[in-house]
């Protein structure tokens, strides 16, 4: 199993039935997958409707009316959602309504904040909805690989431009799973296989460990 | 009453170099393809437009949008959210042939709400703390002059101050209008185009299909027809 799906099958379990979430583009978008049997998300699509589904299996041709998800590709609604103009949709994030949103990350730091938008130089795509995500849903779990190429990624002090300021909730990689509790970095779940000292040489921020730390389970579903 | 319903071939007679134009859609789902084309016929250039995103550069993975404007050199400055997926924007920016103003996208929806509304700006806490905030402005506050964007603690919670928007012509895409512009959108397709037919001077819709006064039941109508000026038929 790869990282990024091993990543995705631990916060699929970070779910509740009924929880309305905006999974981001990306590795964000698998953790939907792994839901375990009976969780029902409702997914919110940030250009305009809650309770995305699937790919249709005829695709409306681009110029006539259809439905497509955040990243412009076609998708439908399922039963039960509701379409709205963007005023409301980050309404529903900014002002709490989400229960949850799963962000990739480019950087976390100890102070709970996170990059994930551009690299000066490299790449400014813009930072579309995630500066409204991060800044408004009750959960922010983070999804992101610990280090990128031997570069540390849980940092001290972010270094590349900020999404938001100490917003992060959750944040899970393929070694450990981390929350923030009163502000503080607290390791709560370490990977099978993984030792404390590994973590430590792949993190820079200080961390808590917590009293209860334990193995990370992750979801088996299609296992 | 006079008719609303304009030829796409009159469309030109409402633009000008160095305007300011709001185009709905969201990755171009929901930006009026005609009307993009006659934007592009006129030959109107220096433009300022305001919308969601470039849309896509590949034009197999979705519809060009505001990008036809773009690749053409169209644009001056684009106040957007994200422009991932245009190649070209991204190039025409980082070369400095295009202006672009960043600004996250619930933030975007709120500066046209409040530029259509009559309000004096938004309270966001979206951006504080972040690159955001730096945005040049030229901005006076109870006389003090600002040159970013200011940020207001009230009971204890950052707040970013942004400014209204408003354009001088709003092109939009609905799905179905009556004769008097009473719009209703398609799912996703719906996105600013609502907020856009407050903001400007002049408003332009491209119908999919034109109803008569009276078949869109009141309560499932999504824009007011008396916010739109001229509607475009389909084709």
């Amino acid at each position: 199993m790869d990282k990024k799906e091993f990543i995705a099958r631990r916060i699929a379990l970070e779910l509740n039935d009924g929880d309305v979430v905006n999974l981001g583009i990306g590795l964000p978008t698998l953790v939907a997958n792994f839901l375990p049997a009976g969780v029902h998300l409702m997914l919110q699509s940030e250009n305009g409707f809650v309770g995305i589904g699937p790919v249709p299996d005829e695709i409306t041709p681009i110029g006539q009316p259809r439905t497509v998800n955040a990243g412009g590709a076609p998708c439908s609604i399922i039963p039960g959602g509701a379409t709205f103009d963007t005023s409301i949709s980050f309404a529903l994030m900014r002002g709490g309504h989400l229960d949850a949103c799963v962000l990739g990350g480019l950087q976390v730091d100890e102070n709970a904040d996170l990059a994930n938008w551009m690299v000066p130089g490299k790449n400014v795509p813009g930072m579309g909805g995630a500066m409204d995500l991060a800044v408004g849903a009750r959960q922010v779990i983070v999804a992101m690989e610990h280090t990128a190429k031997g570069e540390k990624k849980i940092l001290k002090k972010c270094n590349l431009p900020l999404t938001a300021k100490g917003r992060v909730s959750t944040l899970v990689t393929e070694l450990a799973l981390f929350r923030f509790h009163d502000g503080k970095l607290t390791l709560e779940e370490i990977a099978s296989g993984v030792t404390l000292d590994e973590i430590k040489d792949a993190t820079e921020a200080a961390f808590v460990v917590s009293p209860n730390v334990k193995e990370m389970v992750i979801s088996q579903v299609g296992l | 009453m006079t008719s609303k319903k304009l030829e796409i071939d009159q469309v030109a007679s409402f633009l000008r170099d160095g305007m300011t134009i709001m185009y709905g859609g969201f990755m171009g789902n929901g930006t009026p393809p005609r009307l993009m084309q006659a934007i592009l016929d006129s030959g109107v250039k220096d433009l300022t437009v305001i919308g969601d995103d470039a849309a896509f550069s590949d034009t197999s993975k979705g519809p060009a949008g505001i990008g036809l404007l773009i690749q053409h050199h169209r644009v001056k400055k684009m106040i957007t959210g994200h422009i991932g997926l245009n190649k070209e924007a991204q190039r025409q920016m980082l070369a400095g042939e295009m202006e672009i103003e960043l600004c996250p996208i619930g933030t975007i929806a709120e500066r046209i709400r409040a530029g259509g509304s009559g309000l004096g700006g938004v309270l966001t806490p979206t951006g504080v703390g972040t690159s955001v905030e730096d945005v040049p402005q030229d901005l006076t506050i109870n006389g003090q002059k600002y040159t970013k964007k200011p940020v207001f603690v009230i009971n204890g919670k950052g707040f970013l101050y942004e400014t209204p928007l408003k354009a001088d012509l709003a092109v939009l895409e609905a799905v179905t209008s009556d004769r008097v512009g009473n719009l209703v959108y398609y799912t996703s397709m719906r996105n600013h185009n609502p907020l856009m037919a407050l903001a400007a001077d002049t408003v332009i819709v491209e119908a999919h299909q034109i109803v008569e006064v009276g078949c869109i039941d009141p309560d499932h109508v999504m824009t007011p027809g008396v916010l739109v000026d001229h509607i475009v038929y389909p084709g």
